[in-house]
């Protein structure tokens, strides 16, 4: 390692000093990740276009997504932010925090759900029925506020 | 890539030295960022909070179909794939200015934090566009308002959203004279190319009504219903949030920039500030990747 010491408290340099291969391999890595993704958007809005939407594979569709995009967000951090060339303790104290979102993903999402259950039940006063085909009938008021 | 062999058996906990083996600056650089991670977290599940409590939401491929200068086709996902790739390249120049950095090559520095500054520029851009195209574009749709059904040109903002489920063929019919004529052009329009908007300044209101009639009935022109008025606070909050972000990377890149060319981190012998600035750069990128998932796939 060329540079000199950035701090007394450093006790080592991770090597830094290779090639650019790496880098360029996220690059495309990310980029190809992110044309799968775009493939799998389009066939979402063709899905949704057809006269029978396929509910199930559209929601499988937008997992697979979902997963894409975390594996994106690790090639990001771990390459591009060098966090895997950090020692332990570094990279524990960065994400041991962030499970926190496993519990803040559960448990919101868990409360959208029982709002539509309330809103779709009139807080469990009839039968469930999507509220939206009950305001057809008496339309909106919402429009004449806006 | 720890090819220097990692010192065996050290005391990480037995002071004097950092435990993380990295400088106070980069270490409050990631908790930052963390803490950053937890706010776009916030406005993110919230977000996925409030649709998973409504029936229906915004097809994004209905909102985001335009590109500049292709008028009125139907681009769903073009443009925002463009601004993801600007985004992308924009990381990767930041990292090998990291890695010129490392090599103390302020020269090559130099290059890929101006490319990086260009990237963000560009990506800036983009999203000005966007922003203006979502306040400035005007969509037909059904109203109800005191003297009953008529249609309305609206714009997408913090209070008004034009993309919600399609308006049945009844109501619209039967909306029509009480809708501006304004609005009944634009229908005609959308559907007439030849028609130009001289050719229908001298009919009436019940003339535009007879030709744009057939035309619904046909199922031709479609007209929506008001959607979630959420989804404009949401969009705008969040992507300006994100946009404010950039612009702050894209500032703070080129103070980092004009640091290197008066060769400060040159005579500092190292250059962690260019690592630092990256990290938030990355972390910029890392947000959009997110954003994007959010609005504009699913």
């Amino acid at each position: 390692m060329s540079a000199h010491s950035t701090s007394p408290e450093i006790t080592f340099h991770p090597e830094h000093t290779g090639g650019t291969k790496k880098i360029w391999k996220t690059f495309w890595l990310l980029s190809v990740i992110t044309i799968i993704e775009l493939g799998i958007g389009l066939s979402i809005y063709t899905i949704h276009k057809g006269a029978h939407p396929n509910a199930t594979l559209v929601l499988m569709f937008k997992g697979v997504v979902c997963i894409l995009t975390l594996a994106k967000a690790y090639y990001i951090v771990s390459i591009f932010m060098h966090l895997g060339d950090e020692i332990r303790n570094m990279i524990m104290t960065i994400v041991v925090p962030l499970c926190l979102f496993i519990w803040f993903i559960i448990a919101f999402l868990w409360d959208g759900t029982s709002w539509l259950n309330l809103r779709n039940t009139d807080a469990g006063s009839r039968e469930y029925k999507k509220t939206e085909q009950v305001q057809k009938q008496q339309p909106t008021e919402k429009g004449a506020k806006d | 890539m720890s090819t220097t062999a990692m010192p065996t058996n050290t005391k990480w906990w037995n002071g004097g030295r950092s435990p993380f083996n990295a400088s106070y600056g980069k270490v409050m650089m990631w908790y930052f960022l963390m803490s950053d991670a937890f706010t776009f977290g916030a406005f993110l599940i919230s977000y996925a909070t409030l649709r998973f409590s409504l029936n229906d939401w915004v097809d994004p491929n209905h909102v985001f179909n335009s590109f500049p200068l292709a008028g009125s086709a139907n681009l769903p996902l073009a443009f925002v794939s463009l601004m993801t790739f600007i985004l992308i390249f924009s990381s990767v120049t930041m990292v090998l200015a990291v890695h010129e950095g490392h090599k103390m090559n302020r020269k090559g520095v130099e290059k890929y934090m101006i490319l990086t500054i260009i990237g963000g520029l560009a990506f800036l851009s983009c999203q000005a566009w966007e922003w203006t195209h979502l306040l400035t574009h005007m969509h037909n749709v059904l109203v109800t308002g005191p003297q009953g059904m008529h249609i309305e040109q609206w714009n997408t903002t913090v209070s008004h959203n034009a993309f919600g489920l399609e308006a049945d063929k009844a109501s619209v019919l039967s909306s029509l004279s009480h809708s501006s004529p304004a609005a009944l052009r634009d229908l005609i329009m959308e559907e007439d190319h030849s028609a130009t908007l001289a050719s229908l300044q001298n009919l009436s209101l019940s003339q535009l009504v007879d030709k744009v009639t057939p035309m619904i009935n046909e199922g031709a022109v479609h007209v929506s219903t008001p959607g979630p008025i959420s989804f404009g606070s949401y969009f705008f909050e969040i992507t300006g949030f994100h946009g404010f972000h950039v612009f702050s990377g894209v500032i703070i890149n080129i103070v980092m920039l004009a640091k290197t060319k008066l060769k400060h981190f040159e005579l500092r012998g190292h250059y962690e500030m260019i690592e630092k600035a990256g990290l938030y750069w990355h972390f910029v990128d890392l947000v959009w990747v997110f954003v994007f998932l959010c609005f504009y796939l699913i």
